[in-house]
């Protein structure tokens, strides 16, 4: 048994009080227990139950409910999290009741957002919180008792005393709730967890199955209106004027306004920076009875658009980033030895670029956000994964008090990234501030196609030197619209593999409007990087797994701290993933291709085995090994891996979102691919069975899934892919008719 | 604006609206049946999957003037309480992940189980082609789809 150490003082975060209708409840801060940087109040006599933003209550009869303030976008979060409270608290999960819902409207705000993180850094505050319930819960057991708390034992919500007598939880939630709340617990060892590692259904199943109103889009109030907003048709634009004559006279229609004012204040400050090119126009607002009005009012718009900054097309980008690619302005992110004397000594050389497209986020549900402001409370609710910075921005812009915002968070139908942008809360803010009455924005597919987050549009030039068989220089540059890789990123493989390593980055600032998109720039860093280091084993004539394993034999017993994979985890998942895979032992008319990849510090190997039906290449199956530490729901990481991986093959062989002076080329789904049914491969995954504390799961298996494509598609083809989407090669996807060489 | 009568899942209710106001929004935001789901509406998603006269329909696109007297069937009327052998199917398996396209799958699965009660692989591919999951839980929907036809075979 291990006492868990944290660098916080876990009563700062932790305060249990008696209900009134029986019962004992545990409030504890998640968003400081998950962020220790985040100091916790001095006085802990000043916090009250409004500082708390996740529960655990626990009735007179026993019954767990705990209360998840992590949104839920589809990662799982919402099931696993509170999987990590009831492991410790010892009760049986199927006896835990799971609520998203809010405890008190008026007082309590969720805070955390989700992502890949949540459980990486939940793993021992949540933990804890069980634990320290569970000892309090036996304290007062043994107070009961007479005897000592280390002489009880518990299992699944029941306290046992060495005589045999027993209470429930419930039994003694009364006392529990008046004792100190113990200064340390001890944690289980993960080999006598009876919860985490086992499989766990989707917390909100049932509600999903049925149609339970669950999402933003299915909130409603009495006697709330419907807003759709007509944003600049190009980006560059801006609104000179519009006439509503024809809107104002349609049927449901109740208002049109005009909204901006706020949404620039909001710019100026610098808060928002990525509503930016939409946000330095004005937009017309229509307000109606219902969702179907006030889409067929914006219609009815006439609008008048002027040009406030040069209107780019793809073709123009394109230019500016391989300009950058050809240019000397670079900013260095990481240096080791020196490139260029290994270049000029070299006995080979090799480079390659790679380009990828903007790509939309396309989550199923379209965005969307309700607001009720009143002199007294600006109520904000719907799906949105940055609740805090929303509701500071909004009170900021409407130079209101932070307090008067109560912001509730629904289910999310998808986020990739998107809904960390708060542009359509703004959007919702600044119009029910106007108008006065509970509206609810609603996009239309086409508002949120065309006015999106998008991902960046990049590309990668990459150089090795080789001499005497060996790596001996690498040379990453990136060009990229918005802004560059960031963070620990030129730090991953090969970084610490190669004596003379660089990364340089420059970027292009377009008007159009980008950020986060699932794995931001290691989505398409993957693919570039495992592409290359095929065509690097291919030119030095070497196995391309051993290569990969060579060089990871470099980094052991690296002390570069910025060096955070691991190179045994990374040799041990693509070993795995060779043997798993049946890699080199394929019949004929089965082409693989391989690619591993580090990122959301887990690692992971994948091997896509491509097959030639009716005379194109068709991705039949991925075999996919991921060590991301111990799996708390290897039901729901499952999921992760599967749909992790297809989106990755589906937007390296369908995404594309191109512009023409500004205007996004596809606007919904007859114009924009998406992967389907028909086109799926089969996944096969396995998850590396440790006890290392667990790490990121929903973004990391998506991209090394192109690179593992577009070197199995070489296989078949013998062509090389180095721009995504492939689909728009289709004279690359030519089968030869003669048997490939080499 | 012109007054119509429909059935929804056994229930006849009369309606209010502009004639070419799509189903979908009179169940949406009429009838507060918001089980039947937005995604694009223009039948390329499938999300808003209702059943008509037993056929799967997409509700996006189809204007309430042209509904008639044929019965509708929505998720909320496939089963009382999530009993549909399809719906116990997807509980089975756990198919959703963000979760939202998935009652218009279910409306297309078991749309087309009631038709084809033993599907093929490759038959129920082409019959699920037109739903998309950006959270890309095919497999699982395949899988349910299979599950849900033993259990309805
Ligand atoms: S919303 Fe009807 S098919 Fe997409
Ligand atoms: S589960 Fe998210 S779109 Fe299908």
């Amino acid at each position: 048994m291990s006492t868990s150490s944290i660098t916080f003082n876990r009563r700062s975060f932790i305060r249990t009080s008696s209900l009134a209708s029986g019962g004992l409840l545990i409030g504890f801060n998640l968003f400081t227990a998950c962020k220790p940087k985040v100091q916790p109040p001095v006085d802990i006599s000043q916090l009250n139950f409004n500082d708390f933003n996740a529960f655990i209550k626990i009735a007179d009869n026993g019954a767990v409910t705990i209360y998840s303030p992590n949104p839920e976008i589809g990662q799982g979060v919402k099931t696993a999290m509170p999987m990590l409270i009831a492991e410790e608290l010892d009760v049986a999960w199927d006896k835990v009741y799971v609520q998203q819902g809010i405890l008190d409207t008026e007082n309590y705000t969720r805070q955390l957002a989700g992502g890949s993180q949540s459980i990486r850094l939940g793993w021992e505050p949540l933990r804890q919180t069980g634990a320290t319930a569970r000892q309090m819960l036996v304290n007062a057991a043994a107070a009961k008792w007479g005897v000592a708390p280390s002489e009880c034992t518990t299992s699944e919500g029941v306290i046992s005393n060495a005589k045999g007598e027993t209470l429930g939880y419930g039994d003694v939630v009364k006392e529990a709730a008046i004792m100190e709340v113990p200064e340390s617990v001890t944690l289980k060892e993960p080999k006598n967890f009876k919860i985490i590692g086992t499989d766990a259904q989707n917390v909100d199943i049932d509600k999903i199955v049925t149609g339970k109103p669950l999402f933003g889009l299915d909130y409603k109030v009495d006697g709330m209106v419907y807003a759709c907003v007509l944003r600049p048709p190009a980006f560059g634009q801006i609104l000179d004027s519009y006439d509503d004559t024809k809107a104002k006279a349609m049927p449901g229609v109740i208002d049109v306004i005009r909204i901006g004012e706020k949404a620039k204040e909001l710019s100026k400050e610098g808060i928002g920076n990525w509503t930016v090119a939409m946000g330095k126009s004005d937009k017309v607002v229509v307000i109606a009875k219902t969702t179907w009005e006030a889409l067929k009012g914006k219609e009815a718009i006439s609008a008048q658009w002027v040009n406030g900054s040069v209107l780019e097309s793809t073709e123009f980008q394109d230019k500016q980033l391989i300009g950058l690619l050809d240019g000397k302005e670079f900013k260095t992110l990481r240096k080791d030895g020196d490139i260029n004397i290994a270049f000029a000594k070299a006995d080979k050389t090799l480079e390659r670029t790679y380009e990828s497209p903007f790509l939309p986020h396309n989550c199923m549900e379209p965005m969307n956000f309700f607001a009720n402001i009143t002199d007294e409370k600006i109520h904000l609710v719907g799906p949105v994964q940055t609740p805090e910075f929303a509701a500071t921005a909004v009170a900021g812009m409407l130079g209101r008090d932070v307090k008067d915002v109560h912001l509730e968070m629904t289910r999310m139908g998808g986020g990739f990234g998107r809904r960390l942008y708060g542009d359509f809360v703004y959007e919702a803010a600044e119009i029910a501030d106007l108008i006065r009455k509970p509206v609810k924005l609603v996009f239309s597919r086409e508002d949120d196609m065309t006015a999106g987050t998008y991902r960046p549009a990049i590309k990668y030039r990459i150089k090795a030197a080789i001499k005497d068989g060996h790596v001996t220089a690498y040379h990453l540059k990136e060009a990229a619209i918005g802004g560059n890789m960031y963070g620990l990123i030129p730090n991953f493989f090969p970084a610490g593999a190669i004596e003379n390593y660089q990364v340089d980055v420059a970027n292009y600032q377009s008007n159009i409007t980008t950020g986060a998109w699932r794995a931001p720039y290691t989505n398409f860093l993957a693919f570039a990087e495992q592409s290359f280091f095929d065509e690097l084993a291919e030119i030095m004539e070497v196995d391309r797994i051993q290569l990969r394993l060579d060089l990871l034999e470099k980094v052991k017993g690296s002390t570069d701290e910025r060096i955070q994979y691991s190179p045994e985890r990374m040799q041990n998942v693509i070993k795995v993933a060779v043997d798993k895979s049946g890699w080199g032992k394929k019949e004929d008319g089965v082409f693989q291709g391989f690619a591993a990849y580090y990122c959301h510090n887990s690692h992971v190997a994948e091997v896509a085995d491509v097959e030639i039906e009716n005379g194109v290449p068709v991705v039949k199956k991925v075999t996919c090994v991921v060590d991301c530490g111990i799996v708390v729901n290897p039901l729901g990481a499952k999921n992760q891996i599967e749909g992790g991986v297809i989106d990755g093959v589906g937007h390296a062989m369908y995404g594309d979102l191109t512009f023409m002076e500004g205007k996004p080329q596809s606007q919904n789904y007859d114009k924009y691919r998406l992967i389907r049914m028909g086109e799926i491969p089969v996944v096969e995954s396995h998850l590396i069975q440790n006890e290392i504390a667990p790490t990121g799961l929903g973004e990391p298996t998506l991209p090394p899934a192109g690179a593992a494509v577009a070197n199995a598609l070489k296989a078949a083809t013998g062509n090389r892919f180095t721009q995504q989407p492939f689909s728009k090669f289709p004279e690359l996807m030519q089968v030869p008719t003669k048997p490939i060489i080499g | 604006m012109p007054k119509y009568d429909i059935k929804v899942n056994g229930i006849s209710k009369s309606v209010d609206v502009a004639e070419d106001t799509p189903l979908l929004w009179v169940l949406r935001d009429h009838l507060d049946l918001v089980g039947t789901k937005y995604g694009c509406g223009i039948a390329q998603c499938g999300a808003c999957t209702v059943h008509i006269g037993g056929t799967a329909v997409r509700s996006c696109s189809l204007p309430i003037a042209s509904v008639g007297v044929q019965e509708i069937t929505t998720i909320e009327g496939l089963s009382e309480d999530g009993s549909h052998p399809v719906q116990m199917a997807w509980k089975e398996v756990d198919v959703p992940q963000c979760g939202y396209c998935q009652t218009g799958q279910i409306m297309t699965a078991s749309a087309f189980l009631d038709k084809n009660p033993n599907p093929t692989s490759d038959e129920i591919k082409t019959a699920m082609h037109g739903n998309i999951c950006r959270c890309a839980s095919y497999t699982r929907i395949h899988r349910a789809v299979e599950i849900a036809a033993t259990k309805l075979g």
